[in-house]
């Protein structure tokens, strides 16, 4: 089973990483988004992997699993959950504001400066 | 017993956040004197933190009454009290400029962002725990990509967007890396972490190393160090000034994090993984330091300027815990001082000469000459001896300390020919654009710049008076820097004093 979780995480994590070097920000939310699955499903397995087992003492509980990594991928994923949140409106603000939904927006910024010089200088 | 100080200034801007929510409907002004006076009381409060933490040593606060290390614990000693207390007075000066520029008009919740963003700082200063250490780091990166983005403005999003792009990224690196150390040491109390050090088998050793190196890279996002600094300059010279000199704390946040985690955790009692970060830090902090140096040169705005200048400042702090000796750490932490309070008085001069120059702002280019050029143009002269470390000011003790420790070091002569060349450097950068703002007037055009705002020059004017203050009073800053750096070198004393603390029995 560890080699399953194993790959899981690492095909996970290598597309976030595609993801998050895309060019616009779409795909960069979306990457950030793969990279946090990735990064709770490790927290999880570090906690060993271990089917039905009780996390609380019980004095009919014969084995337990590790109850702190699920306390740690909890918080987690409703801190990522708040990021993304966040990222994806300040995407589009970046959108409507800069014109394009380029993560380097410059480009639109920089032409518009050079217009507005060459207007100056026209005058 | 468990000590109340490490959770009272974490509580202090926490509350105050949420009672200035309430402070909405009683208008601006309303506002204005509640965060007033959660930020004095937290500058009173801190003092007094730092006075408890000098006198009676290591205070450990077990949250709700779990005992260390299976709990989480917050910690108050020596270093996480001056970085408390530096955090209040720096945060005074950037509210009461805000107040004085109408910043906080130019948004709502200006105030409540502002004391969470105290509220996430003194907590990542203050935690105990790995995870918790994150917590806070993630409370104090969303209140300021708040506070960063006020007031809008498409150049503003544009370096937010980096900004939060990349401290996100950071965060999920951090969680990798709390993650691997939990699946091999199977704790995240830092005390504990650095206890079972010792017995990492040779097997694990590399994984171990791997996961301290991923802490930081995270720390390094943070404080901007080579190659993770090109946010920097986009987000720190586009925010409000206020903000700005806010932010001066938020890469020392990072170096702090550099100090206490992997201080902790690979000092003397590690065993092989001792101090594998140090060699690393002084190379980086030399590589940063030139490569900010030429920022400096090359900044077309004294904004940006002021952004590089704050970068030169965490490399040279870097190169000081590179160095790593008590000594070094003692002289970095003076430095530290001296750069986070001159580097947010960086940030409101160029904002006032921005608003004196009108259409030109703060670009260096020849313009008309502004309003009282010859008061501002001293404030910078001032400024810049401070920031360049000349003598008299403060700048100049803090790397006289610096190097002083540096001499004996296998790469001694590597460490002046940075440092020293790095002031020169940008020495020469800093005179050229104080010719070029106040000398260069251009006198075909008239100023359309504003009158200089009194309150908000005069709120500039006594962070930069800190500066001969810190030369004044070396003698006993030095001696708590030394003392901080002694308790630091001790790891074995923060070890016992958190995993010996007991808890409250309630009778």
């Amino acid at each position: 089973m560890e080699w399953i979780v194993a790959l899981v995480i690492g095909v996970m994590t290598a597309s976030g990483v595609y993801l998050v070097l895309r060019a616009r920000t779409f795909p960069v939310v979306l990457g950030l988004t793969l990279l946090s699955y990735a990064v709770n499903v490790f927290l999880f397995t570090m906690g060993r992997l271990q089917v039905g087992q009780a996390a609380i003492i019980s004095p009919d509980a014969t084995a337990y699993t590790d109850p702190l990594p699920q306390a740690l991928v909890l918080t987690a994923i409703v801190i990522a959950f708040g990021m993304t949140a966040f990222l994806i409106v300040l995407a589009l603000k970046a959108r409507s504001e800069l014109g394009n939904d380029h993560v380097d927006g410059l480009h639109y910024v920089a032409e518009e400066q050079a217009v507005k010089s060459r207007q100056k200088a026209g005058d | 017993m468990s000590s109340v100080w490490p959770v009272l200034p974490v509580l202090l801007p926490l509350i105050g956040g949420i009672a200035l929510l309430f402070c909405r409907l009683g208008g601006l002004q309303l506002q204005r004197s509640v965060s007033l006076l959660f930020t004095a009381g937290l500058i009173i409060l801190t003092l007094k933190t730092l006075s408890v933490a000098v006198t009676e040593g290591h205070q450990v606060y077990l949250l709700g009454n779990w005992l260390a290390p299976f709990g989480i614990v917050l910690v108050l000693d020596q270093l996480s009290a001056l970085m408390v207390l530096l955090t209040a007075l720096l945060s005074m000066f950037a509210l009461l400029y805000a107040i004085a520029q109408d910043t906080d008009k130019q948004g709502e919740d200006f105030h409540t962002l502002f004391q969470i963003q105290l509220f996430g700082l003194n907590g990542a200063f203050l935690t105990g725990d790995l995870f918790n250490l994150f917590v806070f780091f993630e409370v104090l990166l969303l209140a300021s990509y708040g506070l960063l983005l006020h007031g809008g403005g498409r150049l503003r999003t544009k370096g937010g967007l980096h900004y939060v792009v990349i401290n996100l990224v950071g965060s999920s690196l951090f969680l990798f890396a709390v993650g691997t150390l939990y699946g091999v040491l199977g704790t995240l109390n830092m005390a504990d972490l650095a206890d079972k050090m010792a017995t990492v088998s040779a097997d694990d050793q590399g994984i171990v190393a791997a996961a301290a190196l991923l802490l930081l890279v995270v720390f390094g996002i943070k404080a901007a160090i080579f190659p993770l600094y090109l946010w920097l300059p986009g987000a720190y010279a586009n925010t409000s000034a206020a903000v700005a000199a806010l932010f001066a704390i938020m890469t020392k946040v990072g170096l702090y994090a550099i100090i206490r985690v992997h201080g902790t955790l690979f000092g003397e009692q590690a065993g092989p993984l001792a101090g594998l970060h140090t060699d690393l830090l002084l190379w980086l902090g030399m590589l940063t330091l030139i490569l900010a140096v030429f920022g400096v040169f090359a900044a077309r705005s004294l904004k940006e300027q002021a952004a590089f200048l704050i970068l030169a400042s965490v490399a040279t702090l870097l190169v000081g815990i590179g160095i790593d000796n008590s000594a070094a750490l003692s002289a970095s932490l003076y430095y530290l001082v001296h750069s986070t309070l001159i580097g947010g008085a960086m940030f409101l001069l160029a904002d006032l000469v921005a608003r004196g120059r009108g259409s030109y702002a703060d670009k260096l280019r020849s313009a008309p000459a502004m309003a009282r050029a010859i008061m501002m143009g001293s404030l910078f002269l001032v400024s810049a001896i401070a920031i360049a470390g000349m003598p008299p000011l403060s700048g100049f003790f803090g790397k006289v300390l610096i190097l002083d420790s540096a001499i004996g070091h296998p790469l001694q002569s590597w460490i002046f020919t940075a440092v020293l060349l790095g002031s020169l450097l940008m020495m020469i950068a800093l005179a050229r654009s104080g010719s070029i703002l106040f000398y260069q007037v251009n006198e075909e055009s008239n100023n359309d710049g504003g009158t200089i705002n009194t309150k908000a020059t005069a709120v500039m004017i006594s962070l930069l008076l800190l500066s001969p203050l810190l030369v004044v009073a070396a003698g006993p800053v030095t001696a708590l820097t030394e003392q901080i750096a002694q308790q630091l070198a001790d790891s074995q004393s923060y070890i016992n004093a958190v995993l010996s603390q007991s808890a409250v029995t309630g009778k």
